[in-house]
């Protein structure tokens, strides 16, 4: 998909993978036939720069036809660069300006508990680490705390790199856990490419009723792309021809592990 | 059919009020025509009149705390869940600080959150240039999807505000601090998207919005006695622009001008002049503040200094008309 768009970005998508398997075929009641469905959990993407494992998954389950997936980015697709929720029935929010995000839904999680009085249904949200450097978020932290907001589950994708380099070089993140407790959140950290982890992780945050829970989930970013993995500078960088072949033949070999005639490429 | 104008607007008597009183009432009244009105202020409940709704609907008010960027972005999320949130902050700190996250969650991401700005113009008075905000018209009109609303007095902020529950798109409202003179009656007619012909007249055109609609009535009446017979359009709506009443108006008088308690730059004055020259270019003179901040001082003093009063309008009007050629058609 982004070698095919020219641009956007690669490490964040790759390390959010397993978190969004998990959310689109495991946590979130959802009918990719109805997006709107009255009764379904929402789920806001707060750093929509990694939108294309959204578009992927949602692809996957049904949302749209697959063929779709290459025209991300392109004039005329419903895939923009950035979610537009106006664009694609099943996208939540409009995002990519950092930071907004938890608070819609917030306002969302807060609507379903003080007004609607439906504690059936959850909010999720991902959120990425680079992205906490936005003063919002943490507007949003104290409001959610302040409100008990227990259907909202916040996932930290906890990948330490942001565009200029190390989250703890650019900024300083540490004491995240401690910063999310104080602000009343209950907090959980996981391995983040650990399907049961997450799925646990989210099933122990819907029991959690009082508080909203954040999830930091440790990923690496790039992850399965051995050139990829853990460098920054493929924070906002798609690769090229050569590139996308050796990363996908990386991918399907679990990094040589299965041979090619094993992997079907 | 006439607007109805009160009948006392050039009495000394006149009535005051300030507009964002008007907002109060008129959020209390959409609060009871829907349910789904919600109200969601950052720690100036009162400063805003949202106490009443707060009082008559405490479930559906949320306190979000000084945190603009927050205001709006948890009322998008409301706004997504089915409620209608009416947001409320001083203009300089909504929209003046939370400008992106307005643009983002609410006119592309098309939810209908109101933005309401009270404390608008020099009239907010000691508070100084900090809190006088000026440039919150030009900041909203620019945006795509976004209506933005001036009333011109409380009764017709009651009746915006009512309006702007109901048109299911982002909207920003703009109110004042000050008392000022309730010129417009029950009766008179507020749509959004129309301009009101106040005063008929064939020499010049004065088009004003908000808290100068008022002072151009009395600008009208000082030039009647200068031998100048002035057309006043009120403009409540500055987004979309009532083109059809404002052409008519320019067309017949030849001679434009604006009036706006705002940056003559980039607000009301420029929406005008950015239509007219393109279906009728004509001399266009622009009233507002032009290029620099307020100060602290009385209201009634800062206005007398800026030239927003309604003797300096038709002093200003008076040289326009005098040095600029009237338009003529062919």
């Amino acid at each position: 998909m982004l070698e095919e768009a020219g641009s956007g970005h690669s490490a964040g998508p790759l390390g959010l993978a397993d978190i969004f398997a998990a959310l689109y075929f495991d946590i979130m009641e959802i009918r990719p036939e109805e997006p709107d469905w009255d009764e379904r959990d929402v789920f806001f993407l707060s750093n929509g720069h990694v939108v294309p494992v959204q578009y992927a998954a949602m692809a996957e389950a049904g949302y749209f036809d697959k063929t779709e997936l290459s025209t991300l980015r392109k004039f005329g697709s419903r895939l923009q660069g950035h979610p537009e929720r106006i664009k694609l029935p099943g996208i939540e929010a409009t995002s990519g300006p950092l930071g907004s995000g938890l608070s819609q839904a917030s306002g969302y999680a807060y609507t379903l508990k003080y007004l609607d009085k439906n504690p059936q249904r959850f909010v999720y949200v991902v959120m990425g680490d680079g992205e906490l450097n936005e003063g919002n978020i943490w507007e949003a932290a104290m409001f959610a705390g302040k409100y008990k907001l227990g259907q909202l589950i916040a996932f930290v994708d906890r990948n330490n790199i942001q565009i200029d380099g190390a989250t703890e070089d650019i900024m300083p993140l540490e004491d995240l856990r401690g910063k999310w407790e104080s602000f009343g959140w209950h907090v959980l950290e996981i391995d983040g490419h650990n399907i049961e982890s997450i799925i646990d992780a989210a099933s122990q945050a819907r029991a959690v009723t009082h508080r909203p829970t954040v999830v930091i989930s440790h990923t690496i970013p790039g992850k399965g792309v051995d050139f990829m993995e853990y460098n920054y500078k493929w924070h906002g960088m798609p690769p090229n021809a050569e590139q996308a072949k050796e990363a996908l033949e990386d991918l399907r070999t679990l990094g040589g592990k299965i041979t090619h005639e094993g992997a079907g490429v | 059919m006439s607007y109805p104008l009160r009948d006392d607007i050039y009495s000394n008597d006149v009535p005051q009020e300030p507009i964002r009183a008007g907002f109060g009432r008129g959020l209390v009244k959409a609060g009871e025509e829907d349910e789904s009105v919600v109200a969601l202020c950052a720690d100036l409940t009162e400063s805003t009149q949202m106490h009443l709704f707060k009082e008559k609907f405490p479930e559906r008010f949320v306190e979000v705390g000084i945190a603009e960027q927050n205001l709006v972005t948890v009322a998008s999320g409301m706004a997504h869940a089915g409620k209608i949130p009416f947001t409320s902050s001083y203009a300089a700190f909504s929209p003046g600080r939370n400008w992106e996250q307005i643009r983002t969650t609410a006119t592309l991401n098309e939810q209908p959150v109101k933005i309401v700005g009270s404390h608008a113009g020099v009239s907010v008075g000691p508070d100084g240039a900090t809190h006088q905000m000026l440039e919150d018209i030009a900041l909203m009109r620019v945006l795509p999807n976004m209506v933005v609303i001036a009333p011109g007095d409380s009764v017709e902020a009651e009746k915006a505000t009512r309006a702007l529950a109901q048109n299911g798109q982002p909207s920003y409202l703009r109110l004042a601090r000050e008392k000022t003179p309730i010129f417009s009656t029950e009766d008179a007619p507020f749509e959004i998207g129309k301009a009101y012909v106040l005063r008929e007249g064939s020499d010049v055109s004065l088009f004003g919005t908000g808290t100068m609609t008022y002072q151009l009535l009395i600008a009208a009446k000082y030039l009647e006695q200068r031998g100048i017979n002035a057309e006043v359009v009120h403009v409540p709506t500055i987004k979309p622009l009532d083109t059809e009443t404002l052409l008519v108006s320019a067309r017949k008088t030849g001679r434009v001008v604006t009036a706006e308690e705002a940056q003559a730059a980039g607000g009301f004055g420029s929406a005008v002049s950015e239509f007219l020259s393109e279906v009728l270019p004509m001399p266009i003179k622009r009233i507002g503040i032009n290029d620099r901040f307020g100060e602290s001082g009385a209201p009634a003093e800062l206005l007398e200094y800026f030239r927003l009063t309604g003797d300096a309008i038709a002093d200003d009007v008076l040289a326009f008309t005098e040095n600029m050629p009237r338009y003529h058609q062919e």
